[in-house]
């Protein structure tokens, strides 16, 4: 198989592979939440907190007060690697065209330099975070091998594009087919990892917000 | 035309001495090593090394196949920009044998190739325009004889195999799907001789010439990449060496190819263009004596240098988009939430039979 055959192989069944996977692993975990349901809470509500749900998707992005400079290197490196992944995969170009083709909807992107900056500020943080999960004591113990699964599952697709852009350790069109594989194995893996928080993110926090609300804790 | 041609004393000639035959002057023809040092990476002072070897160089026996072809390879090699010092070049090795410029025609013809074979057995170049078909031996026959054999006959005494165009280099057309014929490349079936593919729908004249001129001044092959491309000519992506690159890096992109963009020349990424996955020499050496190429004429590349180009989803479709029809993702959603109902299902009765067999107890039941 040559370059070109697997960047057709990346480009059809292997898009379609992936995305088939995803969409049946996030319908499946959000009925399975959903169904899943509670016990009735029968005792009346401490507070009246209406929209503490709401609030606390909210609070909860930001910093606790202190903990900018107690963990520098969690937080700042946690902001700049969600922040650059969003940057790299939404406002770059090539990715909304793809897009537009699978959801029919664009949006302006970024000139390709900018991206590129923040690709390599992406990369850093995300360095940086591994380094401080690994060199961290409490961090190490708290760390489970799906922990460094999920990092380099994210990893790679944003490395590969990196390099197939500058034209660095393989020809482009290797690289651009591995890019490719790389963020379908992610994509595949999405529902079935701790990745799920790109989907279930606000819904557990709203959820968590409100019923602590009820129970008058302020979250 | 030498071909067919019996002449010894011209073939001997050296090619410095056809150039004067065919009044190219010594200016010219170094200026014409120099353009091929450039072309080729070399140094300045390789043109005079160039100029030194083709001019002792003796003409070269070609032996020219076409097989399931269009014979757009040798329009483009012959007539693109003639008369000019490329084509002399190509006028200037011992063409023996080539269907379409050969004045002979049936048995004299088979002839010439077979006295050329012979002649110049284990010295000839041996120039293959066309995929070879191995579904059936006769879809495409020359003389009544297979392209798979002549090929296979043809092969044993050449010095090396020039595969000429994206159907010899890596099946082109032919083997699109579903291919029908079972077309393969040149490179596919010959293993045991130098084979250097120059693809391209059609390849640049001008890396075919350089090609053959690297030959005769080093006596060898040029270097090449993973697909037996020439480096010096297939080493950078068009989209590398595209004028329109900066519109690309600033996000100015035609939409359509009559809109404000289009007229302005902003890149044709979005409208098909294949030039990021392309490896040639287009933008740089350019098309009808360096006139202009697709995309300064407003076209995206097609990538008709590549392996399996014609497959690539469609010469419109956007490289980012996807191959073929997504909608079949559309059965993992559905599977998903099929289920997950059926999980909620199972969940549900596990409740119901939790309260069900839920037994209240009295602090009296605690003595028992």
């Amino acid at each position: 198989m040559n370059s070109g055959e697997l960047l057709l192989w990346a480009r059809g069944p292997g898009l379609m592979l992936a995305l088939a996977i995803l969409g049946f692993g996030i319908l499946l975990r959000l009925f399975e939440i959903f169904s899943l349901g509670r016990k009735a809470d029968l005792s009346p509500a401490r507070t009246d907190s209406p929209g503490s749900g709401w609030r606390t998707v909210l609070t909860r992005s930001l910093p606790p007060p202190g903990m900018l400079a107690r963990a520098p290197v969690t937080y700042y490196g946690g902001y700049v690697f969600h922040i650059g992944l969003f940057v790299t995969v939404f406002l770059y170009i090539p990715h909304i065209e793809l897009l537009r083709s699978l959801l029919g909807i664009s949006w302006p992107g970024l000139p390709t330099p900018m991206v590129d900056a923040v690709a390599v500020a992406t990369l850093a943080a995300m360095l940086a975070v591994l380094a401080s999960r690994i060199h961290d004591p409490v961090k190490r113990l708290l760390s489970t091998l799906q922990d460094y699964l999920v990092w380099l599952l994210t990893f790679l697709p944003l490395a590969t594009g990196y390099l197939a852009f500058h034209h660095m350790l393989l020809d482009y069109t290797w690289m651009l087919a591995l890019h490719l594989l790389a963020a379908e194995l992610l994509l595949a893996l999405i529902p079935f990892t701790k990745l799920f928080h790109v989907v279930s993110i606000f819904i557990s926090r709203w959820y968590t917000g409100s019923l602590f609300g009820r129970k008058g804790v302020a979250a | 035309m030498a071909v067919g041609q019996q002449d010894s004393t011209r073939v001997r000639a050296s090619i410095a001495a056809e150039l004067r035959r065919h009044g190219i002057g010594r200016r010219e023809f170094l200026t014409f090593c120099a353009s091929l040092a450039a072309m080729m990476a070399l140094p300045a002072e390789a043109a005079q090394q160039i100029a030194a070897a083709l001019g002792k160089a003796r003409r070269p026996s070609v032996i020219w196949l076409s097989f399931q072809e269009c014979t757009g390879c040798t329009e483009s090699l012959t007539r693109s920009h003639s008369p000019s010092i490329e084509s002399l070049i190509f006028d200037l090795i011992s063409l023996d044998y080539h269907h379409t410029l050969q004045a002979a025609a049936g048995e004299a013809a088979e002839q010439a190739r077979e006295a050329a074979m012979k002649e110049a057995a284990g010295k000839y170049l041996l120039v293959v325009d066309g995929s070879v078909p191995l579904g059936d031996a006769g879809f495409s026959t020359i003389a009544g004889i297979a392209n798979r054999d002549m090929l296979h006959e043809a092969v044993q005494g050449a010095a090396a195999v020039i595969a000429v165009g994206s159907c010899a280099a890596f099946g082109g057309l032919p083997a699109a799907q579903p291919n029908p014929t079972g077309a393969v490349s040149v490179g596919d079936l010959v293993k045991d001789k130098p084979v250097v593919n120059i693809p391209g729908c059609p390849p640049i004249p001008v890396v075919m010439t350089g090609v053959i001129a690297h030959y005769l001044v080093f006596g060898s092959l040029p270097e090449l990449d993973a697909l037996g491309r020439p480096k010096m000519f297939y080493g950078e992506t068009i989209h590398d060496r595209c004028y329109r690159r900066p519109f690309y890096d600033q996000g100015k992109f035609a939409e359509s190819f009559d809109d404000e963009g289009a007229r302005r020349g902003w890149c044709l990424f979005k409208l098909g263009c294949k030039g990021p996955v392309t490896y040639n020499a287009c933008a740089t050496t350019k098309w009808n004596g360096g006139v202009s190429f697709p995309i300064q004429s407003g076209h995206g590349c097609i990538g008709c240098a590549e392996p399996r180009f014609w497959d690539m989803g469609g010469i419109y479709r956007p490289l980012p988009q996807p191959i073929g029809d997504m909608r079949g993702a559309a059965l993992g959603v559905a599977a998903g939430a099929a289920a997950g109902v059926a999980i909620a299902w199972h969940n549900r009765s596990r409740k119901q039979q939790a309260v069900a067999s839920h037994q209240t107890m009295k602090v009296g039941d605690l003595k028992k």
